[in-house]
């Protein structure tokens, strides 16, 4: 265009990777500042665990698969909390206006935001192990345990999206609701908590329908304790879920903007 | 292209500048509300242009449009002569929003390094805290500011990239008198350095203050524009002020009067010219005090535009 102007050269050359890495520090270091997101996110997991995986808990078996369903059901309330609720809050602020009014990278924010749900689903997952492995008797193989660890790292990634897509609906205060009322029942459901299998037939049919139980089966395929339906299938549901929410939700995020 | 085109045809001369920021007849309509309707609106380098209008006359909605947050329905829309989405001319450009904006629960020092880092040539932080008037504030936490405070941080985050043009959406809301001159003084250093400046605001004082060129808008329309002047001068009228015992049902019955008012022993004239009024006056009330010839302000000239579109 020959109407446009001319910049100096740097800003051609200039390399914005810099902003990607503080984007994720300060975003981190916000939600490590809310001691109302923190500790039930670190706590429920743990504390959970401890009462039920390895205090009340009858076999090394019941640890393991109780490791690798409380490990699922913290990494979910990190991504449906973290990123959802906090999305929801952000837009509401007019943070994410602000964000596409400055120069900021399209899409850093939303890295940021995954990047420090995964730094808590990192911790969550380390801290699991650590009493699971001194207090729970469970012995894995190396290789599980670092199985295990990726599954709840980058398995935040679908709910992720599905915390974007309520995050782009409601304001701060309902996400929060809303994720309250779907993350419980759908970590029950989901069989994250105990066998569907000591529950009547119709839980284990209806299962399949929560992304939290595809994830879930993953996890307890790790350690030896799934349903025996195919990773491949689990994973291509997951998936579907990801692009699904993220397409739904960059929809409703471009309009509302 | 239209943008080319248009600019080819412009009567400048072919040296003229391209504008920094540019709406060509900008339509935009939020469901049956017509927001903005025709607009034209251009901010060179080194000039202040004020857009005043009363809420939901279209001023944030222009703003947003020059910002890519917005899409127009009809018309041209340019930030350094490209599409106003494009990341390196959002990176020639500062913004200050009406609703703000800032993560809370991040101290001013952090908000500072994280948006300077989106800028190839961002100032120093000494240069903003200076500009900006932050001084002891870059440790606190930006919730716990006060509104002023919080102003005074986002005006610091809209200049700390260095931009060449700045948005300001009713920047000195919620600011005292001292602050909100310490944040004239900054954009006119800005503005001496060739940073161009688009400028809602409420307060015509500002406008006045700051102004090269003034914008109206009124339901989406431009109204009226120039300098302050030229705004001023729109409005012919002068506004006279006495002590009289003249009734002011028989003042406004006299040639070039256009309002009088009682107020306690003072009477109000608004006139069209003051001499003719004025000689008058001292026929009529040997007795007349404390005569007062008042210019109309950018307030009178900005109501009365607006009256008369309302009228029309």
């Amino acid at each position: 265009m020959d109407a446009a102007i001319e910049f100096p050269v740097e800003t051609h050359s200039f390399q914005s990777w810099r902003c990607y890495l503080l984007e994720a520090k300060y975003e981190l270091l916000r939600q490590v500042r809310q001691p109302a997101f923190v500790l039930p996110t670190l706590l429920f997991p743990t504390a959970f665990y401890l009462l039920f995986g390895v205090m009340l808990s009858r076999s090394a078996a019941a640890a393991e698969y109780m490791l690798a369903g409380y490990g699922v059901f913290g990494i979910m309330g990190a991504a449906l909390f973290g990123f959802g609720a906090g999305i929801a809050n952000d837009r509401e602020r007019g943070l994410l206006r602000l964000k596409r009014a400055l120069p900021a990278p399209a899409g850093s924010w939303l890295l940021a935001k995954m990047a420090a749900a995964m730094v808590f689903a990192a911790v969550i997952s380390l801290l699991l192990a650590v009493l699971a492995y001194t207090l729970g008797g469970v012995a894995l193989a190396p290789g599980q345990w670092l199985a295990l660890f990726a599954v709840n790292v980058i398995g935040i990634v679908p709910f992720c999206a599905l915390g974007l897509y309520i995050g782009s609906l409601v304001g701060g205060n309902a996400a929060v609701a809303v994720v309250n009322l779907l993350f419980l029942p759908m970590a029950f459901l989901s069989g994250l908590w105990m066998p569907l299998s000591i529950l009547p037939d119709i839980f284990s049919r209806l299962a399949p329908v929560w992304p939290a139980y595809h994830l879930g089966q993953i996890a307890m395929k790790v350690v030896g304790h799934d349903a025996g339906g195919s990773v491949w299938l689990h994973l291509a549901v997951l998936t579907v879920v990801t692009v699904v929410f993220f397409v739904l939700a960059r929809r409703r995020l471009a309009a509302a903007a | 292209m239209d943008t080319i085109t248009q600019l080819r045809n412009d009567p400048r001369p072919a040296s003229a500048p391209v504008p920094l920021a540019q709406l060509q007849a900008a339509h935009k309509r939020y469901g049956k509300v017509i927001a903005l309707d025709g607009v034209d609106l251009e901010v060179h380098a080194g000039e202040v242009v004020s857009l005043l209008g009363a809420n939901g006359a279209g001023k944030s909605t222009a703003i947003g449009l020059m910002l890519g947050l917005l899409q127009a329905d009809a018309g041209a829309v340019t930030l350094f002569g490209r599409p106003p989405g494009a990341l390196d001319a959002r990176r020639q450009t500062g913004v200050m929003l009406q609703d703000g904006g800032a993560h809370g629960d991040l101290k001013v020092h952090e908000l500072l390094a994280l948006t300077r880092s989106y800028y190839p040539r961002p100032r120093s932080i000494d240069e903003c805290v200076t500009l900006a008037g932050l001084e002891g504030l870059l440790q606190r936490r930006y919730d716990k500011l006060s509104g002023g405070q919080q102003r005074r941080v986002q005006f610091a985050l809209a200049l700390c990239g260095r931009p060449r043009l700045l948005f300001l959406d009713e920047p000195t809301t919620g600011l005292d008198i001292q602050a909100r001159q310490q944040l004239w003084r900054a954009v006119r250093e800005l503005v001496a350095e060739g940073c161009g400046v688009l400028l809602t605001t409420h307060y015509l004082e500002e406008a006045e203050a700051l102004s090269d060129r003034v914008v109206v808008l009124d339901r989406g329309r431009v109204v009226a524009q120039g300098s302050v002047s030229q705004i001023r001068a729109h409005v012919g009228q002068r506004r006279i002020r006495c002590v009289s015992a003249l009734a002011a049902a028989q003042v406004l019955c006299w040639p070039g009067v256009r309002a009088a008012t009682r107020d306690g022993d003072r009477l109000e004239i608004v006139a069209e010219t003051a001499e003719p009024v004025v000689r008058r006056l001292l026929d009529a009330d040997p007795l007349l005090q404390d005569l007062e010839v008042l210019r109309a302000g950018l307030a009178d000239a900005f109501i009365q535009i607006t009256a008369e579109e309302e009228a029309a």
